[in-house]
């Protein structure tokens, strides 16, 4: 069930320079699910809106969420300033996540770019759970790898960066060329930019392609209509070809999306 | 003590609705909160055919507020009636579907059918800021508002609401004209247009230019304008914008608003309308007030 809840922050940390790591103690831990996310509320009154945030990661007796955020904007910029022990308002858990059950018996590659990265976690770990085999590629700017060791864990590891500094120079498609990555299902999270590439690349492969998709929200439940991407087909909410990030996503099928 | 306040005849067990476009058709919201505390539901415009809305972004984020181009996304009235209202009829509610319209036929159409519905009431949207042809333009012209009102009252079976749109002269005449046109109850604010540019970037936020403004920064604006309405015209006053708590309410009530919407801050905490109803009690308890009534345009 969703719904705005107060939470206690139990740890917050700074991975790479503007980017961080919040583990807040919440009920929504318990039944959270990779690719599904939280709305994070600021709490100056001139900033309303809550923030999406994906789910990073969930501890072990599912008493926490942990949230991985880059301090862009105002609303991050003050999410940032907050100490451990301090309170803050969620709303969730939103959205539809990964469906992992198609998952099972396939062998699935994971593709991460920028702040892209934090949700795909989560889904390593569960998908490592079940036994599914994965292959993760993480794109990143420059050689600071946040959360690459927590990644190590749950899965084989292949990186690449714009600059060149650690891994493949170029992007996480780059690399996948580079190191003849293969498999039956892509999940991607990313720019649009990647997101595209990712969806063209399943298409030439004939592979299923998962893409987590990013819009700008006011409500986070589908109340709004603030949030839609376009379809391929109708959508069944309102027979249009429009269908909601924040419901009906973030996690869409690639060919029933048109980015 | 007394909370129940009467629109055309429609009894509402308490003058907390939602605004219409923020609270989807109720589903969205109702394991959120509890229905059956709202005075009223109003629903998402709905057209005559599904309307596809405008390219994204379609929101965005300003000071104490928010702007808005959906551009009245909707699946069309033979869906709605299929499986929105369905929906609603399971609770104690009013429900007032908020109509829209590109041309005066259309809205008929819609009328039309709902009329065949178990809808309390109609909330006529003549004051959508965000779609290019239509809907505005009824709402600024009090010649077309009297003949829009005119026409939609000759066929609706139900009591009509019309919303004004605040983007106008003078909103007061506006309300004259749809009572001159028999509307049974006006409602205001709707949004206000607003615009805002990413300096970085160097474009619009929304994809739309504009966007319709809301929110707590809006309401000394809504406040007056209900003020100037409710002071010119004998029906009743239905009065939105920022509402977000229960002394907000009060403020709209004093104002000569007989019932009010909550609208963006639905977004910000979807328990609002049960706060503000609560808050609303509260505030009688402590000033000894036994009857709603004795608020209303008391200033
Ligand atoms: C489903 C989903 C999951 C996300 N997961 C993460 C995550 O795990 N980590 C992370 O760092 N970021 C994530 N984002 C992006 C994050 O929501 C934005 O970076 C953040 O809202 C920006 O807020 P701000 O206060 O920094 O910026 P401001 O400029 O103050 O924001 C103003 C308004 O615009 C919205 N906004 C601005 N940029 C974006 C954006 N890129 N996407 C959506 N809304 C935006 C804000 O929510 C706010 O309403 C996610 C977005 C979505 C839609
Ligand atoms: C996202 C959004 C969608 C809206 N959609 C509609 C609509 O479909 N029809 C309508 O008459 N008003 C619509 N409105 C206007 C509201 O009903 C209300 O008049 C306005 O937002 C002021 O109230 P508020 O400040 O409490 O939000 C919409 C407002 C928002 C923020
Ligand atoms: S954010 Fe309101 S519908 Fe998705």
């Amino acid at each position: 069930m969703k719904s705005k809840q107060k939470a206690t922050i139990a740890s917050h940390e700074q991975l790479a320079p503007g980017i961080y790591s919040l583990w807040v103690r919440t009920e929504m831990a318990v039944d959270a699910h990779p690719g599904q996310f939280v709305g994070v509320y600021p709490k100056d009154g001139s900033r309303l809106l809550m923030r999406p945030i994906s789910i990073c990661d969930v501890n072990e007796d599912r008493t926490q969420l942990r949230l991985v955020y880059r301090a862009g904007g105002n609303g991050t910029r003050e999410i940032a300033t907050y100490a451990a022990g301090e309170e803050v308002y969620l709303l969730g858990v939103l959205g539809n996540g990964y469906d992992l059950t198609k998952m099972q018996g396939k062998k699935v590659i994971l593709l991460g770019g920028g702040i892209g990265i934090p949700p795909m976690l989560n889904l390593a770990k569960e998908l490592k759970k079940q036994g599914t085999q994965t292959v993760t590629v993480l794109g990143y700017a420059d050689n600071k790898l946040f959360l690459k060791e927590d990644f190590d864990k749950e899965s084989e590891v292949l990186i690449a960066t714009m600059d060149g500094s650690a891994g493949t120079k170029g992007t996480v498609i780059d690399a996948m060329n580079a190191e003849n990555v293969t498999g039956d299902v892509v999940c991607a999270c990313g720019p649009m930019p990647m997101l595209r590439a990712v969806k063209k690349y399943a298409e030439e492969k004939g592979m299923t392609a998962y893409i987590s998709l990013e819009e700008r929200m006011a409500c986070g439940v589908g109340a709004c209509l603030g949030c839609v991407t376009k379809t391929k087909e109708k959508d069944e909410h309102t027979h249009v070809n429009n269908t909601r990030i924040c419901v009906e996503g973030p996690v869409f099928e690639a060919s029933v999306v048109d980015i | 003590m007394n909370t129940k306040v009467t629109i055309a005849g429609i009894e509402l067990k308490n003058p907390v609705m939602t605004a219409s476009g923020t609270f989807g058709s109720g589903m969205e919201y109702s394991e959120m909160t509890d229905l059956n505390l709202l005075g009223a539901i109003v629903t998402k415009g709905v057209a005559d055919k599904p309307w596809e809305g405008n390219p994204t972004p379609r929101v965005a984020e300003v000071y104490g507020g928010m702007l808005n181009a959906i551009g009245l996304q909707n699946p069309g009235v033979d869906v709605f009636m299929e499986r929105d209202l369905p929906f609603l009829e399971k609770y104690d509610v009013p429900v007032i579907v908020n109509v829209c319209g590109h041309t005066v036929e259309e809205y008929c159409n819609v009328v039309e059918k709902l009329n065949n519905s178990k809808a309390a009431m109609y909330e006529i949207n003549v004051s959508c800021p965000n779609v290019k042809q239509g809907a505005l333009a009824f709402g600024q012209d009090a010649k077309v508002l009297e003949e829009t009102t005119k026409a939609i009252k000759a066929i609706a079976k139900k009591p009509v609401i019309m919303k004004l749109s605040p983007n106008v002269t003078s909103i007061k005449d506006m309300a004259l004209a749809a009572e001159a046109g028999g509307a049974d109850a006006v409602s205001l604010i709707n949004t206000l247009i607003g615009m805002k540019i990413d300096i970085e970037r160097k474009c619009f936020v929304l994809a739309n230019k504009t966007g319709g403004f809301s929110g707590p920064a809006v309401k000394p604006v809504a406040v007056r304008m209900v003020y100037d309405v409710a002071h010119a015209v004998k029906i009743p006053v239905i009065g939105m914008g920022g509402i977000a708590t229960g002394e907000d309410a009060i403020e709209f009530l004093m104002a000569g608003a007989t019932a009010i919407s909550v609208g963006t801050m639905n977004f910000i905490d979807p328990q609002t309308t049960a706060k503000v109803a609560d808050g609303i009690e509260a505030y009688m308890q402590r000033k000894g007030v036994e009857d709603i009534h004795e608020l209303i345009g008391c200033v």
